[in-house]
This record gives structure tokens, C-alpha cells and sequence, in this order.
């Protein structure tokens, strides 16, 4: 339960932080500077602050999802697809309550509280689709994932061309907005919703109770670390995989629900931009302890921020954050993979 | 060619798999290698395909010693082996897999085809690998070593899962392959092929030779002592307290079990309440099927299946686990605990109305007093998969409801001592005592004679009447599972 970092642990995080600055070098930059300019970017200021916490409550969310499919074994590589449905959901309920260029059928606050629900809901259904094709159509769970991403981003483009194209045109850049009036509050100039960040917390908290104090949380252990010995005990392993999907599901729904609703203010095509493969990375530097959960999420969003800097300070593509962090998941796997062997001997 | 083993020795851990292992194989010759499951055949044929590496010892080729490290030093040295499991790319044709796997020239249609004849093979060059019977998949085997110019033969149990035209086929190729200097190990525990097929015999017991004697057609004392050799004089003397009641625990009406092996039909079985029946055999001959279906986790596709009152034909597994019906598998780590958890997480996975919460005291405790009632050496956040292989025993035991009607076993005492050996038993006939109908699959023969009521022995696709195990012999007991029922 402690944050507690081993030998090997450092020691991978210390060879990323060096294959990083080899990268850096032939930019002509120091990766000192690089490296200050990163920390700067990302807690200069308090909008600067502001904005890596508006990142951090979607990846939070999805990486408390992924941390039930990973204790339960499972790879689950469809929670994109899971943030992208809960979008969907939530622009639904949405335009069905509120039609645009009409009145609120109801409150505008329910319809917010009920655009979230409808964003679990929909992450949950394409969750649990997964786990079917998975439990049922015994694909991998991987694949099952994969291609439901696809499936949804067709539908996303569809949606937004087709039934829900603004009047007049249809573009890529979305469906119309959604009234004011259901825009979650956000603090000052920010994207930063009080309500995403909370949800977030609380999300992360029923997540270390369950997985930690409850009977469920150690049934879907048992599951993931052997579902045939789980099965000789007696514990029902489809039913316990197939919630681990939809509980996934739901929270990267929630995600999505609320990018559509705090952030963007309608459906995009690209309203996941890839938040779900980075909870995937946070959760897999985590290594089924969700206490790291949050303090991962935190110093990666904090890298996806801060280099937003780098192009116009130092002219260097700032896409370099998603190479430190796909750095840092290597060397600690690598680093657990040689001392498993080690310890194998 | 001749070949030689002199002072073969091999260690797993404590095991000692071969232990001074010496004989000679002429060439020309068939030489059968016996012994029951463990006695160290396939470690001593893997040590000479170079697939493990021994620890001490010499191997002669025409009396020059040979390295052999791994299996292609093993092919170059002319040794090849005809593995249970053909080795082959299920996805490619026939000839596809006779292309990839055997170097040196562009292998025709005609090539293959004059090559099989020599042996009475009929392959189909453009059939898919995968959709060949075991059969021919160890012809295209046999086949392709020949192809690499082996001149010593291994076959490893090669007659399991084979029609009988096939094995006429395989024997007569075996023959023919003698004839032409080649010599051939053939690896097998049934009595019957050996008499049959080979020149002379070597049989293992324990990791050592135990006796080496020619094959002369026609010699009727050769069965008996062969099955002396394997299984020893001696057997323990049954000492199990009666504890059986006149009601029935267990009962199978026209069961059929089979995977890909191998089909068994019983008929009508009974097992009384508080009995324990041995199921002996060599391991593979359908013991653990029985179990599994017994136990429901894979139940038969026909055929009854009732324990105590209850019918669970047809019913999940949870039905069978309601029903007081428990199965401790031979695989602690793979199939009966999970590696990862700790002895009170595992307690705790057993409460089964238990609420949403874990309660950490109430683990701590169920973990310590079942550590204490059942002496496991741990505590109770010890990891399962550190524990030794008693103490994982220990701990499958001590995950057992209370009540139960039916207990499976597989192998309750392997790898264990003789004290953990005599607790774990008493502790098993304690639950007879109370009612329990006990089913255990064993491949120590003195295990399943002083532990069971009765005994059921498998072998070649049968199941024999329940035998009691008063006034069972050593010699009836080998003989029959050597198939001769």
C-alpha cells in the first residue's frame, strides 16, 4: 500500500530519463533546459497548472478503469473507444433533453448530472461489448478492444456528418455546440471543471477500496492472476470479467461524458485524443497498485502540458513528452521483466 | 549404429531423474525402454537428442564418446527423436513441412512419395498437417528424420493414440529400419508392444536400470518379469481402517469420457459413502478424466452422474461445488491455487456468504488457524507460490469446506515426504470417517494399495472392475496395468 520504490524501479526510470536526453541531444538543445523549460510549462503559472489538471482528470478516470481489466488479466486497448462511446452517450442525452435551437426539456443542471450518467452508460455498453466478443467470441481482448475503437470512431464521424450534422454544413470540426447553459462551470478562463476533477477523485477512491478491501476486488485478483485456479475455487470467472469491463467501460465513459461536456461543448471526431492510451501507460507503470495511480497521472500530464512550450521557446517538437513517457513504461517493464528472471533462476 | 550410455546422471532439484545410468544398443536392433511414468525413460532419450544436458556421464557412438548439447548437435550425430507430440507446422501442407524442415535439397512431390513408399506410408503430400490423425502425423515425422540422415531412432511412446493399422505400420517401418543397421529406441510402458516389436529391453525403476533382458518371441516368463522389474516385488500392505457405509456417495450410470486421446466408457461405477477408491494406471491412461468429470469440471457428454442424493447430470461445476463435491488437483500452483495471493486471501476466496467488505481480522484468523490446525510453514500474508510443495498441499487441504460429500485427488502426495504423507492421509480417512467418499488418482502403486478400499485400473482405452485391495498382489495388480485385464 506504501509508494514505495524499489532498486530496479529507479534504476529503469533513471536509464529513461538518460535515453531522453540522448534524444534531445542532436536538437541542439541541453536537456537541462529542455527539461526546465518541460517543468516551467507545466507549473509556471496557475492557468499553466490549471491546464494539467484539465488532462488529468479524464486519464485518472481511464487509468482507475483500466486498473480493474488489469488486475482482472485482461489488456483492455478498447478503453479509447470506451472514452469515445461515453462522448456519444452524453452528446445524446444531451441533444434529446436540449434540441438545438429549442428549449431544456428539463433543468439544465439534470440535464448535466444525467449527460454524465448517459456518458457511464455508453462507455459501460461498449465496455461489456468487448467483453463479450471477448468472453463469448474468444478474441483476445486486445483485438476485441482494438476494433471496437475503429467501430466507434466510424460512428463518431457518422453521427457528426449524418443525424447530428449542424444546420447547413457538416464539418469535421463537430456537431454544434451545446447551449450554454449545460456547459459544466469551469474555474475562470480555464477548462478546468471543479466537478471533473472531484468525480475523478472519487472514482479513485472506490477504486482503492474496491480493489483493496473487498471481496470483489480480491475475487477479480484471484481471476487475473489465474482464472483456472479461480475456477477450481469456485469464483464465477465470466461474471468477474465481464464486470471488470463494464466498470472499465463506465469510467472511461465518464471521461468521455466529460470532455464533451466541460471541455469541448459538443461531439468531435478526435474528442479522445488518446487519453485512453495514456491511462493504459499510467496503469501499466502502476503495476496493479493504485496508489500510484494518481501521482503517474499527475506527472504525465504535467509532461503533456509542459511541452506544449517547447516549439516556441526552444523549436523542439514537443511530441517529445509522449517519448518520454513511452520511455519510462519501457524501462520499467523491461526493468520488472529482467528481475521476474532473475528471480526465475 | 551401436550406441552407449555409461554412467548417465541427471538431477531436478532433489529429483534424481537418471542416476548412473549404463547400456549399450547394438545396431540393427530394436531396444525397447521400460519403466512406468517417473522412472526416467524420456529424461535419459532427451539427454541423447541433446534436448537437456546431463550432469555427469559419457555417450558412445560406435565407442567414441560424442557431445551432444542440444538437439540440432543431436541430428548432425545421426540421433533423432519421434517426440509424443509430432513436431510440425499444423498451418502447412505435408509437403510444405517436409520442405521447411529438412535442408539440403528441393524436396519433389516424387521424392517424398518414393521416400514413403519405402515404408508403406500413405501421406497425402498436399493434406494440411493439422488435419492429420496422430498417426500420420509420426509417419511425415519419421519420415523427415530419416530425410536428415539419422541412423539412431528415438520413439517416445509412440503407440498412444494410434489406430491399430497404424501401429502395425509403424512396427513394421521400426523393423525395417533394423534391418538396415539402423538402431531403434523404442520408449513405451506397454508390455505387450515391447514383447512385439523389440530385440531387447532395458527396464528403469527410480531413475535406474534395473534389468536388461533380450526379447525372444515365443518366451512365456517374459511378461511376469518385466512387470517385476517395473514395479518392484513388494507392495505395502493395505492399512486402511474400514469406513465405509452401506449408502451410496458416488455413482456414474453409462458414462463416456474422452478428450483427444482417448474415449472410456463406464458402464456402472458405486462408491459407498466413507470408501476411498485408488485409481491406478499409468498417468494418462484416463484417471485424470474420471476425476475431472467426478468433479464437474469437465463433465462427461453422457451419462449419469449422482453424488449422495443429488443428480448432477449435466450441471455446472457450481452445482457439483453446492452439491459437497471438492477437487484438489494434482497442479497446486496452475490449477488449484492462485500464485500471487496470500494464504488469507485464499482463506477469504473460500468465505462464500461473506459480505461486501474484507474484514482483515477475521482473515488473519481464518489464515491462522487453519496454519496452525494443518502445520503449513508460513504466515498468513506468505505468498502461496513461495511455499514449499508440501505446504501448498497443506494449504489446497485447508481450503476444503467442512461438509463434503465427495473428494477428488490427484496425486494427494506427490513430491511430499513420508511424515506430511501419513498426516495428509490420516486427515483424508478423518473425513471418511465423517461420510466422505474419497476418489484418488496415484502413480505410486503402494499409495493406492494402503489407502483404498478398492482399486480401478486403467489401461489401453479400459477400466477394470473395482478390485478390493485385500489380497491384492503386486504381480496382478502390474499385470493389469500393463493391459492385461
Amino acid at each position: 500500500m506504501k509508494l514505495k520504490l524499489d532498486r530496479a524501479q529507479l534504476g529503469a526510470v533513471g536509464i529513461a530519463l538518460v535515453l531522453s536526453a540522448l534524444i534531445i541531444l542532436p536538437t541542439g538543445q541541453s536537456p537541462l533546459t529542455v527539461f526546465g523549460t518541460m517543468i516551467s510549462g507545466a507549473f509556471g503559472s496557475w492557468d499553466l497548472l490549471a491546464r494539467a489538471l484539465t488532462t488529468l482528470a479524464p486519464v485518472l478516470l481511464c487509468a482507475c478503469g483500466l486498473a480493474f481489466t488489469f488486475s482482472s488479466g485482461l489488456y483492455n486497448l478498447g478503453v479509447e473507444g470506451q472514452v469515445l462511446a461515453g462522448a456519444i452517450g452524453a452528446t445524446m442525452l444531451v441533444r434529446a433533453l436540449f434540441p438545438e435551437g429549442g428549449n431544456a426539456a428539463v433543468s439544465p443542471v439534470l440535464i448535466m448530472v444525467l449527460g454524465i450518467l448517459a456518458g457511464a452508460v455508453g462507455g459501460m455498453l461498449w465496455g461489456l461489448l468487448a467483453g463479450l466478443l471477448h468472453v463469448y467470441g474468444k478474441i483476445s481482448e486486445i483485438f476485441a478492444g482494438l476494433g471496437l475503437n475503429f467501430v466507434g470512431q466510424g460512428l463518431a464521424i457518422y453521427l457528426i456528418f449524418g443525424p447530428w450534422k449542424r444546420a447547413g454544413v457538416a464539418t469535421m470540426s463537430g456537431t454544434a455546440l451545446f447551449d450554454e447553459s449545460v456547459w459544466l462551470p469551469v474555474i475562470g478562463t480555464t477548462d478546468l471543471s471543479p466537478v471533473a476533477l472531484v468525480l475523478a477523485g472519487m472514482v479513485l477512491i472506490i477504486t482503492l477500496v474496491v480493489l483493496r478491501n473487498t471481496y470483489f476486488g480480491l475475487r477479480l485478483r484471484a481471476v487475473g492472476h489465474s482464472l483456472r485456479s479461480s475456477f477450481t475455487l469456485g469464483i464465477p470467472a465470466t461474471q468477474h470479467l465481464l464486470s471488470a469491463f463494464a466498470i472499465c467501460g463506465a469510467f472511461a465513459g465518464v471521461a468521455g461524458g466529460l470532455q464533451a461536456l466541460a471541455v469541448f461543448h459538443r461531439l468531435i471526431p478526435g474528442i479522445s485524443s488518446n487519453l485512453g492510451y495514456l491511462g493504459l501507460l499510467v496503469t501499466m507503470l502502476a503495476n496493479y497498485n493504485p496508489v500510484w495511480l494518481l501521482p503517474i497521472t499527475f506527472f504525465f500530464s504535467a509532461l503533456n502540458i509542459g511541452s506544449l512550450k517547447l516549439p516556441s521557446e526552444l523549436k523542439v517538437e514537443s511530441s517529445l513528452a509522449g517519448v518520454i513517457q513511452g520511455l519510462l513504461v519501457l524501462a520499467v517493464l523491461l526493468g520488472r521483466g529482467w528481475s521476474a528472471k532473475k528471480s526465475a533462476k | 549404429m551401436h550406441l552407449e550410455f555409461r554412467g548417465i546422471h541427471k538431477h531436478f532439484g532433489a529429483v534424481h531423474a537418471n542416476d548412473d545410468v549404463s547400456f549399450a544398443v547394438d545396431a540393427g536392433t530394436v531396444h525397447g525402454l521400460l519403466g512406468e511414468n517417473g522412472a526416467g525413460k524420456s529424461t535419459l532419450v532427451k539427454v541423447l537428442t541433446g534436448f537437456i544436458s546431463r550432469d555427469a556421464g559419457q555417450i558412445l557412438f560406435n565407442g567414441e564418446p560424442v557431445q551432444i548439447q542440444t538437439p540440432v548437435d543431436g541430428i548432425r550425430s545421426g540421433v533423432g527423436m519421434l517426440h509424443q507430440d509430432p513436431l510440425d507446422f499444423p498451418a502447412l501442407t505435408v509437403l510444405e513441412n517436409f520442405r521447411a524442415m529438412v535442408g539440403g535439397q528441393w524436396w519433389r512431390e516424387s521424392d517424398l512419395k518414393s521416400l514413403a513408399s519405402q515404408f508403406n506410408f500413405d501421406l497425402d503430400p498436399h493434406e494440411q498437417a493439422g488435419n492429420l490423425t496422430v498417426g500420420e502425423r509420426q509417419q511425415l515425422e519419421i519420415l523427415r528424420l530419416l530425410a536428415l540422415g539419422v541412423r539412431t531412432l528415438v520413439l517416445d511412446e509412440p503407440t498412444t493414440g494410434i489406430s491399430a493399422h497404424q501401429k502395425h505400420q509403424l512396427f513394421a517401418a521400426m523393423r525395417t529400419l533394423a534391418g538396415q543397421g539402423k538402431s531403434v529406441i523404442f520408449v513405451s510402458h506397454k508390455l505387450e508392444d515391447v514383447e512385439e516389436v523389440c530385440d531387447h529391453a532395458t527396464v528403469m525403476r527410480r531413475g535406474k536400470v534395473v534389468g536388461d533382458t533380450p526379447v525372444v518371441k515365443g518366451d512365456a516368463s517374459l511378461g511376469a518379469r518385466l512387470v517385476e522389474l517395473m514395479f518392484g516385488r513388494e507392495l505395502a500392505l493395505p492399512s486402511k481402517p474400514a469406513t465405509a457405509k452401506p449408502d451410496a456417495g458416488l455413482r456414474l450410470t453409462q458414462v463416456l469420457l474422452e478428450d483427444d486421446r482417448i474415449a472410456l466408457k463406464v458402464n456402472g461405477f458405486e462408491a459407498a459413502r466413507g470408501e476411498v477408491i485408488g485409481l491406478a494406471g499409468l498417468e494418462g491412461s484416463g484417471q485424470r478424466l474420471f476425476i475431472l468429470a467426478c468433479a464437474g469440471v469437465t463433465p462427461p457428454s453422457h451419462g449419469r452422474v449422482q453424488v449422495g442424493a443429488a443428480d448432477l447430470t449435466h450441471k455446472p461445476y457450481r452445482a457439483y461445488l453446492d452439491a459437497g463435491v471438492c477437487y484438489i488437483p494434482a497442479d497446486r500452483l496452475r490449477e488449484g491455487l492462485v500464485p500471487g495471493l496470500t494464504i488469507q486471501e485464499h482463506v477469504a476466496l473460500r468465505h462464500t456468504d461473506a459480505g461486501f467488505f474484507l474484514d482483515p481480522a477475521v482473515m488473519t484468523r481464518g489464515a491462522e488457524a487453519a496454519i496452525a490446525e494443518y502445520k503449513i510453514r508460513g504466515t498468513p500474508t506468505s505468498l502461496v507460490e513461495r511455499l514449499s510443495g508440501g505446504n501448498q498441499q497443506r494449504t489446497q487441504l485447508a481450503l476444503m469446506p467442512t461438509d463434503l460429500k465427495l473428494i477428488l485427488l490427484e496425486h494427494p502426495t506427490r513430491g511430499l515426504d513420508i511424515d506430511s504423507t501419513i498426516w495428509i492421509w490420516k486427515l483424508l480417512i478423518d473425513r471418511c470417517a465423517n461420510g466422505a467418499t474419497i476418489v484418488f488418482a496415484s502413480s505410486d502403486l503402494d499409495e493406492i494399495v494402503q489407502y483404498s478400499d478398492r482399486v480401478l485400473v486403467f489401461s489401453g482405452g479400459q477400466v477394470s472392475a473395482p478390485i478390493s485391495t485385500q489380497g491384492l498382489t503386486a504381480d496382478r495388480l502390474g499385470e493389469m496395468i500393463g493391459g492385461k485385464f
